[in-house]
């Protein structure tokens, strides 16, 4: 520690590397200073515990939620809206995706369209997809689905797009013909920077995962905060909240190491 | 406008017989057979002023079968894009190129290209960028194998073949890039100011290389560059360029035999010849003006 010293300049300079401890202390501390704070203020009685349950509430309230099982069937529930929703848009986004980053023609007749959806907030269309769909699991993944594809459609041309057209003229000099151009140079080439998109938009998926749930579900993470707040359970609310942020954080997790895995070269 | 380029040769024998003079070397070396027959094209660019710009202005040139021709000419003469119509990456407004006697109508394996940015495919390794043409051509793996050993040989990079692009220095992409290209047996190879972005002392060791590989090759080499030095130390032929609109100027032969060693830049001939490129690019930059 003292040897390696670091100084103020190091930490004001613009794009100056830290040695790694300096960064996992700096990411521990404020970690460290937000469970604190809330233990702190649960504790004192500036806030009512009605409205900030302490930590160890929300951690005693897992453990039983978790024993008798309710928690593991919402978990569940809310994991297969958010995969199912998340899986069926990245199937169809992908390949369309591609295809309008490498056809200009596509590009043109998807893109204004796609660019005027893309703004339509999802949760003025949660009544529209029950009366239109009823309010079955295939509801709250039309949500997931509807808050996800258009973007992932966008982000990923944009990636296709950026492909270096030096790449494809390389290619086709080696002999590939037009066609085979993008399955042989534009998706290799777009595989890190799909993966990133998919890993920004599972984020996405599961901040609309509450939306979905919150109107017409009978199961699911949302579904029980909703219930929690009718019973003035602030802990239960809590609970969803910290475990839809960890299985967030797991499914990013995943797609970083994936990406890391398919795509070293990028790297 | 109007100026032309510089007739070419009439007849091939007419050049033969100069080069009898001078070098009989010459003779063994280039065949009389046309390989690349560039024939009154021009290549416009609609503006947003709405007149177009003229990139090539009824450019003819011919180059012989295992000759090596540099084209030579300042930015913006168009010598890129004279490249990209005969690659096929582009097509002419007007005229007609030719390799090996079919017209040129659409980018092939027979015109091979190295550019002058980095364009190996950064997910495969090094013998599999060598490999990739190959694999078009749906060539079995064990005959693959031999020629992607062949050419990582001949490029010096036997002990990289499973290096990724990024693990490599500029010099030794463009080696690959070099290997991948000839790998596919083009019946050409078109480079695009290949040495560019590279320091002078790799670009000097590069040249080298590039010379040593055209002799066991003896491919057909149509070689672009803005650097004189590297025109006359490599080239059979210089084709001097002229910008706007961009055209043939002259057509040098290059006279100095091969194996052609880095201490020639000394020497008189090519002191000479330089003087002459330089003054042709000179004046017409001044006409410009």
């Amino acid at each position: 520690m003292s040897s390696k010293q670091v100084s103020f300049k190091q930490l004001t300079s613009p794009q100056e590397e830290l040695p790694k401890k300096v960064v996992l202390g700096a990411g521990t501390l404020s970690w460290i200073v937000l469970l604190s704070s809330w233990f702190l203020l649960s504790a004192s009685d500036l806030v009512p515990t009605m409205f900030l349950p302490s930590p160890m509430d929300v951690l005693s309230t897992g453990v039983r939620l978790a024993e008798n099982g309710t928690l593991f069937e919402h978990m569940w529930a809310s994991i297969q809206v958010v995969l199912i929703g998340f899986i069926v848009s990245s199937m169809l986004s992908i390949p369309l995706g591609m295809l309008m980053g490498s056809f200009k023609i596509v590009q043109a007749v998807l893109e204004p369209l796609v660019n005027f959806i893309r703004y339509l907030p999802v949760t003025s269309f949660v009544p529209l997809f029950i009366l239109w769909i009823g309010i079955g699991i295939e509801q709250r993944v039309t949500v997931i689905f509807f808050g996800v594809f258009f973007q992932q459609l966008v982000m990923i041309s944009d990636v296709s797009r950026g492909v270096s057209k030096d790449l494809l003229h390389a290619a086709y000099t080696l002999g590939t013909s037009r066609s085979k151009v993008v399955t042989q140079v534009i998706a290799p080439a777009s595989l890190p920077g799909i993966l990133d998109t998919l890993r920004v938009t599972i984020g996405w998926a599961w901040t609309y995962l509450v939306v979905a749930e919150l109107v017409a579900a009978t199961s699911g993470l949302g579904y029980i905060s909703l219930k929690a707040m009718r019973g003035f359970q602030v802990d239960v609310i809590f609970l969803a909240i910290v475990i839809i942020g960890l299985l967030g954080l797991l499914t990013d997790q995943f797609f970083r190491v994936l990406r890391a895995r398919l795509s070293a070269w990028a790297n | 406008m109007g100026q032309l380029a510089e007739p070419l040769p009439s007849t091939v024998s007419d050049e033969q017989q100069k080069q009898d003079n001078t070098t009989p070397i010459k003779e063994a070396t280039t065949s009389e057979k046309i390989q690349l027959h560039i024939d009154e094209v021009t290549l416009k660019f609609p503006t947003s002023t709405g007149t177009d710009f003229t990139a090539l202005d009824k450019v003819s040139m011919e180059v012989r079968e295992n000759e090596f021709a540099v084209i030579v000419g300042p930015s913006g003469c168009g010598k890129s894009s004279l490249l990209y119509l005969t690659a096929g990456l582009n097509s002419p407004t007007d005229g007609e190129i030719k390799v090996a006697g079919k017209v040129v109508d659409g980018p092939s394996a027979e015109r091979g290209m190295v550019f002058q940015g980095y364009t190996l495919f950064p997910w495969l390794s090094v013998s599999e960028n060598i490999e990739f043409g190959l694999k078009q051509k749906k060539m079995p793996a064990p005959e693959r194998k031999k020629i992607v050993q062949k050419y990582l040989k001949e490029v010096g990079l036997e002990n990289f073949a499973d290096r990724n692009p990024k693990q490599l220095s500029g010099g030794m992409k463009q080696r690959v890039a070099i290997a991948r290209s000839l790998a596919n047996d083009p019946e050409i190879l078109l480079m695009d100011e290949p040495f560019g972005a590279l320091d002078s002392q790799t670009r000097m060791q590069m040249q080298q290389l590039l010379l040593q590989v055209w002799e066991h090759s003896k491919k057909t080499v149509v070689f672009v560059t803005h650097d004189i030095d590297e025109a006359i130390m490599l080239g059979d032929r210089v084709f001097v360029m002229g910008a706007r609109p961009g055209r043939i100027q002259k057509v040098l032969d290059v006279n100095i035999p091969h194996p052609r060693t880095l201490d020639m830049v000394m020497e008189p001939d090519f002191i000479s010849l330089k003087r002459e490129i330089l003054s042709l690019l000179h004046d017409d930059l001044s006409e410009m003006h």
